[in-house]
């Protein structure tokens, strides 16, 4: 399924978050969403998942966004935010399952359906034996894969992810951005944003770069990172290398920034 | 003893006498069964209010009282607390009050308007009567209750009985002396004025009210400093009290008013038995305030 | 850890429960009515004795289950909503504007012209919030902008009404809505009934439909949106129905507290705290608890008029302190 926005822009009291947003995103790719803080990354993922009054268009499948009801958006879009906060310590597999209220009747029971994909994400993230744990006995590390099952259960061609791999330890990093990695190869469309620039070297198709509400650039992995944009948009010099699988961007001081003094 | 003849002479004594008691006994049902009393006076009747009950209680046939409230065996609150003790008491819910049967309920205007609106649902006459605030509403009010209990001539008995005692008490004042100032002060600042039953009490007992004098209506606000410039003569604290002590009052004795009141002794409790309901027996209170009066003007004649 | 029932095995546990006590309210009362006579006479014709259970007892005990299921419903939908075990009707400012709206009927004479003046007006009160409340809290999607506006409005309406109490000549009506801020189900007749049911009922059908909605809000505005929500929309809903249900409770009862905080808080954990779950559960638990406070009421200090309100804090308070130890204690873990 492909989500396109063209001149997309948005107004939030009199500030211009995002402006002549124009990005498509395609069945079959993992898209990183990368820039510094404030830059509009959150907004971004937000307005694609149809939460956001915006300018401009947006359109699924080349069908204007706003025609969809709430639920058959749902059922196409998935989104994970930053929000990790559960407000009641349900188990494990009822926040999962959170993710199958799109495709449930009111007041109806589980479906094998919701089950069989309840079981596949929390297998895909290795929480099967946390399943009956209440929310609130969790690690913050846990708490994120949970809500990352959720997103998965809900079974949409396309995921937009809002810093999913926080608070990970790397072996978790690594899964999650398998995970996608893997979705995507699937023949879903994903978009994380992520601040880790090697992760997002090794592992996306695409590179998307946003600063100060604007896309600066787009384009492969080893168009975007390089030294000048990288030093441009983070104000960071980094150590740029290759190995067999991919870019290693290393960030190491600050622009302008003097060496270490070594004792 | 006797043999055991039996002539026929004492047989039909016998049951002439028999006949006679019969209907004797029928008569007497007659006129006690519930509700069939020859004037169609109610003869079952339950007041589930206290100024009711008092007013009830006075003018009521014997018998003819079913129950009072609760509250009318409360001697702080009810002039006739003996008389209550000797009645069932009633906790004023409309399913107890069904279930005594009455044939008349007597309430007050502010009676829980559930309650009466379920009694009156049901079937139950029910006749209200409004809080008294002036002598005439006690006038009326007893006429009324007479008027409904089939005991008029005793109501009226009553109303005559009041209009004389208040005669001789009111005969007492001078008309041309300057009255004497007295206010009634409750705790939070609240003074009965103008158009009040304890205005009236005062003002028959041949008292100045201060709170009317300074233009209160009803149940006005005295700040304490007003009361003090006022230089009252008696100062007056409403209690729920049986007796008119001030002694089991703490809160009277603000250090303000006992200034004023010659250390307490200008310091009087009206009891809230006098004032809450307009029975009767107000003038037990005019006549207290009367003595009073005498009392200071005594006191005020033998000098410093 | 006790092993938390299955949902269906709660749900039919305090079905029976309700059921019960339901039965028991219909047989206390200041007169005696034996276990048969009290239902004989209900369907039968049995003179004074079908009057009072079928005008005084029945209402009774109508009101408290719908009015128990009514408050529990809606401190579930509530707490769920706004993310917060502490929120219930009150926070909406529900109680005191229908408090507001009686006691403008009891100073202005209007609730001594017909037994029902004084619901309608209390009635008016919360409809009257409802609409306040809305208009201050504006679209924003987060749960403190309502929080925010029913304190608000809960404070002016207290306000108000302690002015009308103040500017009254009438002594007695300070007296009068002190009580009704206690809340009572004395002498409530069968209009009581059919004038609170129709709302309560239209409310327990439509916050049944939110419940999935609640069940989404567990996880924020934002991801309740993304699966489908339409979260303006079930606000506004939530805030007026609500508002309908628990004014057209407390309008014939007058403001009984506690049922709404404390009955979802307790059954929480037996539902695994699913929002939607909760909302059964608490409709069921609230029904038993004020029906179980109101034969508290008649049964333990029957002349003294025991208000339903009482009971109900006394209960609510030790439950708060309970919670306060738990809460240390979890802390401390």
């Amino acid at each position: 399924m492909k989500l396109s926005a063209h001149d997309l822009s948005v107004r939030v009291a009199n500030r211009t978050i995002l402006q002549a947003i124009g990005l498509t995103l395609e069945p079959g790719e993992f898209v990183g969403l990368i820039g510094p803080n404030g830059a509009g990354k959150s907004t971004l993922l937000r307005t694609l998942a149809g939460a956001v009054p915006h300018g401009g268009e947006l359109t699924l499948d080349d069908r204007p966004l706003a025609g969809y009801s709430a639920r058959e958006r749902a059922r196409r879009i998935g989104y994970l935010g930053q929000d990790r906060h559960v407000a009641w310590p349900l188990t494990v597999a009822d926040v999962v399952g959170l993710g199958r209220i799109p495709y449930r009747a009111p007041l109806s029971r589980e479906s094998d359906a919701d089950r069989r994909a309840v079981a596949r994400a929390l297998s895909v993230t290795q929480m099967e034996n946390l399943a009956n744990r209440p929310s609130d006995r969790l690690s913050g590390g846990e708490v994120a894969r949970m809500l990352l099952a959720r997103l998965i259960a809900q079974e949409t061609p396309i995921l937009l992810a809002d810093e999913p791999i926080a608070g990970l330890d790397p072996a978790h990093q690594l899964a999650t951005v398998q995970i996608f990695a893997d979705m995507a190869r699937a023949g879903h469309t994903v978009l994380a944003s992520l601040h880790d620039l090697t992760l997002a070297g090794r592992w996306c198709d695409r590179l998307v770069l946003l600063d100060g509400g604007r896309i600066v650039v787009q384009g492969a992995p080893e168009a975007v990172l390089t030294p000048e944009r990288i030093a441009e948009t983070y104000g960071v010099e980094a150590r740029f290398d290759r190995d067999a699988d991919g870019l290693i961007v290393v960030p190491l001081r600050l622009v302008g920034q003097h060496r270490r003094e070594v004792r | 003893m006797n043999g055991p003849t039996t002539s026929r002479r004492p047989t039909k004594l016998r049951r002439r006498h028999f006949a006679a008691c019969a209907v004797l006994a029928t008569l007497v049902v007659a006129m006690t069964e519930p509700g069939l009393a020859a004037d169609g006076a109610p003869g079952r009747v339950v007041s589930i209010n206290l100024c009711t009950d008092q007013q009830a209680m006075a003018i009521a046939a014997p018998g003819q009282l079913a129950s009072v409230s609760r509250l009318a065996r409360d001697a702080a609150l009810s002039n006739m607390a003996d008389a209550a003790a000797a009645l069932p008491a009633n906790d004023g819910r409309a399913e107890e009050v069904v279930s005594l049967a009455p044939d008349l309920v007597l309430a007050g205007s502010f009676t829980s308007r559930a309650t009466v609106g379920m009694l009156r649902r049901l079937g139950v006459r029910v006749e209200e009567f409004p809080p008294a605030s002036s002598f005439d509403d006690i006038r009326e009010n007893l006429t009324r209750m007479g008027q409904l209990l089939g005991r008029t001539e005793r109501a009226d008995q009553l109303v005559r009985e009041f209009d004389a005692r208040l005669a001789v008490l009111e005969s007492d004042k001078s008309e041309t002396a300057p009255k004497p100032v007295a206010v009634v002060y409750h705790i939070g600042n609240g003074t009965d004025g103008r158009g009040t039953l304890a205005d009236e009490i005062l003002t028959a007992a041949g008292w100045d009210n201060l709170a009317a004098r300074l233009g209160l209506g009803s149940y006005g606000a005295l700040p304490l400093e007003t009361l003090v410039a006022g230089r009252p003569d008696l100062v007056l604290v409403g209690g729920a009290e049986a007796s008119w002590s001030t002694e089991a009052l703490p809160n009277a004795r603000h250090p303000a008013i006992m200034a004023a009141t010659d250390n307490g002794d200008r310091l009087m409790v009206l009891p809230d038995r006098s004032t809450i309901c307009g029975t009767p027996f107000v003038v037990d209170a005019v006549a207290r305030l009367v003595d009073e009066r005498h009392r200071q003007a005594a006191h005020r004649r033998s000098g410093p | 850890m006790m092993r938390r029932p299955s949902f269906p095995a709660l749900v039919t546990l305090l079905a029976i429960l309700t059921a019960v006590l339901f039965a028991s309210s219909l047989l206390v009362g200041p007169s005696d009515i034996g276990v048969g006579d009290a239902f004989g006479a209900l369907f039968g014709n049995e003179g004074v004795t079908t009057m009072v259970m079928r005008e005084i007892r029945l209402p009774r005990a109508i009101l408290s289950v719908s009015v128990g299921a009514t408050l529990g419903l809606s401190g579930a939908v509530l707490q769920g909503w706004l993310r917060n075990p502490l929120a219930d009707a009150g926070v909406l400012g529900i109680g005191s504007s229908a408090a507001l709206g009686a006691v403008i009927a009891i100073v202005s004479g209007l609730a001594y012209a017909s037994p029902l003046a004084l619901p309608l007006s209390a009635l008016a009160g919360a409809g009257l919030a409802a609409i306040l409340v809305f208009a201050l809290a504006g679209q924003g999607e987060g749960g403190n902008g309502l929080i925010l506006a029913g304190v608000a409005v809960a404070s002016l309406t207290s306000a108000l009404t302690a002015l009308t109490l103040n500017l009254s000549a009438n002594p007695f009506a300070t007296l009068e809505i002190v009580f009704w801020s206690m809340g009572s189900l004395g002498d409530r007749s069968l209009d009581h009934v059919y004038l609170a049911l129709p709302f309560m009922a239209a409310g327990w059908l439509l916050l049944a439909s939110v419940g999935r909605s609640l069940d989404a809000m567990t996880l924020g505005a934002e991801t309740a949106s993304s699966l489908g929500v339409r979260v303006a929309w079930v606000r506004a809903v939530i805030l007026f129905v609500t508002a309908a249900a628990v004014g057209g409770a407390t309008a014939v009862t007058g403001v009984v507290g506690f049922v709404g905080l404390v009955v979802p808080h307790v059954l929480r954990p037996l539902v695994g705290s699913r929002p939607s779950r909760l909302m059964v559960a608490s409709a069921l638990g609230g029904a038993t608890l004020l029906t179980m406070a109101d034969l508290a009421v008649r049964l333990i200090l029957p002349s003294r008029d025991l208000k339903l309100g009482v009971v109900t804090a006394i209960v609510g308070a030790p439950f708060f302190f309970r919670l306060i130890l738990h809460e240390r204690r979890r802390s401390m873990r």
